[in-house]
């Protein structure tokens, strides 16, 4: 073919899965089961960006509340940066289904503080097949515990294999509950390919310092 | 318009409806709705009341998004089917002069009414917690509705940053689809039904069959109170019905302040 027949696609290397064009702050869900250290993960990542993010949290529990102050009594945050949203317990719905006051949360805190960097979304405690709408987020971080059982990698669902970064939290637990480190970290990489995964005791690490540099390089990669 | 009557109508339509109960969670914690039976009394009772005025609203916002030309004496009548046809046409889809465009008289009328619409239903509104859940849910209504079927129309609604009252919303949001004034009645009705009823199954545990089966019962009663509803169409904002139940607007308030709450209202 002649050279200036060629026809090219506008963006060839873009992704066909990537997130809605939106403007304003870069959004990351933080989806898993119940108890397993999500508003803990939310909380480290606090402490970590303080001082260099202008930071954003949407909280989606199915008890209104109980997230929210609790980041608010851990002092992690200015309770002026974190919203509550109600789900009337569909807690997958209101990231999925039908995301309009998770939108609205953030549309709020980013009139109200001005342009922010970074939006948290933490889904209420759901199963593993609960997932985030990409119109809602950017990227999702999906965060089980060690303490639920070696087996859950291997069981799969939306969370633990397609979720951009998947987080097994509580490993200072492993030996308490026989669970075997190297058997979900095989059964991860079966289930995820090449996409990452990164074993985390947030109750040693106060600032999840791995996963903070996940986000700082998608961050970088955005500008 | 069968189909897009359905779409609008079922709770899967993304406009946040799932996160509230409309004082069903209230009741429920108050021990008024425990068994079916005081589920279909208080079902009844929200109909007649607030789903008779929503309804009406709707019915009216309807009206004065499809034919604002009859909503002030001086405009020209030949200008309501331009309307209609205007608003079920999404915006760029017609080329200038095949349809007629909305006049900035028959636009003026209609926002004007909108918003003594959207007043009238506040004041109507005796709980200020009601007040903020109907205004979420129609600001999340507009947020979809605006996606999904595209128009000049919503331009007549008034511009509050803490959205405009859900029915008002819906009846606008209705004509850009194309459907009837009866139609965004009937919506109002039923979706208030159906959600409360739906928050009945999560927090109570009833039968789903038994829930579908009290629904199947109520359809009649919910279809007579759309079409009262709708006789209010193109009606003075200040005329439709204004029946409330303090009981309701009561409950509201306390629901709004408990520290664990499963639904928004
Ligand atoms: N031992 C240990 N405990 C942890 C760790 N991370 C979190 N926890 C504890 O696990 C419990 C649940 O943590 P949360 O962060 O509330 O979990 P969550 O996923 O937000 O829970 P829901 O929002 O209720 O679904 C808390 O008591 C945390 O202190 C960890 O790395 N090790
Ligand atoms: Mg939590």
């Amino acid at each position: 073919m002649h050279p200036e027949t060629v026809h090219t696609h506008p963006d060839p290397n873009v992704d066909p899965h990537s997130a809605l064009h939106h403007h304003g702050a870069f959004r990351v869900g933080i989806g898993g089961p119940v108890g397993s250290g999500k508003t803990a993960l939310v909380a480290a990542l606090c402490r970590a960006f303080a001082g260099e993010l202008r930071l954003g949290v949407v909280t989606n529990d199915i008890y209104t509340t109980e997230d929210a102050d609790f980041l608010k009594r851990a002092g992690v945050l200015d309770p002026q940066r974190i919203r509550a949203v109600e789900t009337g317990c569909c807690p997958h719905t209101a990231i999925r289904d039908d995301i309009s006051a998770n939108l609205a949360a953030i549309e709020e805190l980013e009139e109200e503080l001005g342009q922010l960097d970074l939006v948290l979304v933490e889904s209420g405690g759901d199963n593993l097949t609960a997932t985030f709408s990409r119109g809602l987020v950017d990227r999702q971080i999906f965060v089980v515990d060690v303490a639920g059982g070696d087996k859950v990698p291997r069981k799969g669902g939306p969370g633990v294999t397609a979720a951009d970064l998947l987080v097994i939290n509580k490993t200072d637990l492993a030996p308490m509950v026989g669970a075997d480190l190297s058997v979900m970290e095989r059964d991860a990489r079966a289930r995820r390919g090449d996409l990452p995964t990164i074993f985390l005791s947030i109750a040693q690490d106060r600032q999840a310092v791995k996963v903070a540099d996940w986000i700082r390089a998608l961050l970088a990669h955005e500008h | 318009m069968t189909s897009a009557l359905l779409l609008l109508a079922d709770g899967r339509f993304p406009a946040g409806g799932h996160a509230h109960s409309s004082g069903l969670e209230a009741a429920v914690a108050a021990g008024r709705v425990s068994s079916l039976s005081t589920l279909e009394s208080f079902l009844l009772g929200r109909l007649y009341t607030t789903g008779l005025v929503t309804a009406a609203f709707a019915a009216a916002s309807h009206h004065a998004a499809a034919h604002p030309a009859t909503s002030t004496a001086a405009a020209h009548p030949a200008a309501q089917g331009a309307a209609a046809a205007h608003l079920a046409t999404p915006s760029g889809a017609v080329e200038g002069g095949s349809v007629p465009r909305l006049g900035d008289m028959e636009c003026a009328a209609g926002s004007e009414v909108l918003l003594q619409l959207d007043e009238e239903l506040e004041a109507r509104m005796a709980s200020p917690a009601t007040r903020v859940a109907s205004r979420k849910q129609g600001a999340a209504l507009l947020r979809a509705a605006k996606m999904v079927w595209p128009g000049d129309g919503y331009g007549l609604l008034p511009q509050r940053r803490d959205g405009v009252h859900h029915a008002v919303v819906l009846g606008v949001t209705a004509a850009a689809a194309g459907l009837s004034c009866a139609e965004a009645a009937l919506i109002a009705c039923y979706s208030q039904v159906t959600g409360q009823a739906s928050a009945a199954l999560r927090l109570l545990g009833f039968s789903p069959y038994d829930i579908q089966r009290l629904l199947a019962q109520l359809a009649g009663q919910c279809d007579a109170v759309a079409m009262a509803a709708t006789a209010h169409a193109g009606k003075d904002p200040a005329e439709l019905p204004m029946f409330s139940s303090p009981l309701a607007d009561i409950s509201a308030e306390l629901h709004a302040t408990w520290e664990v709450r499963l639904f928004a209202s």
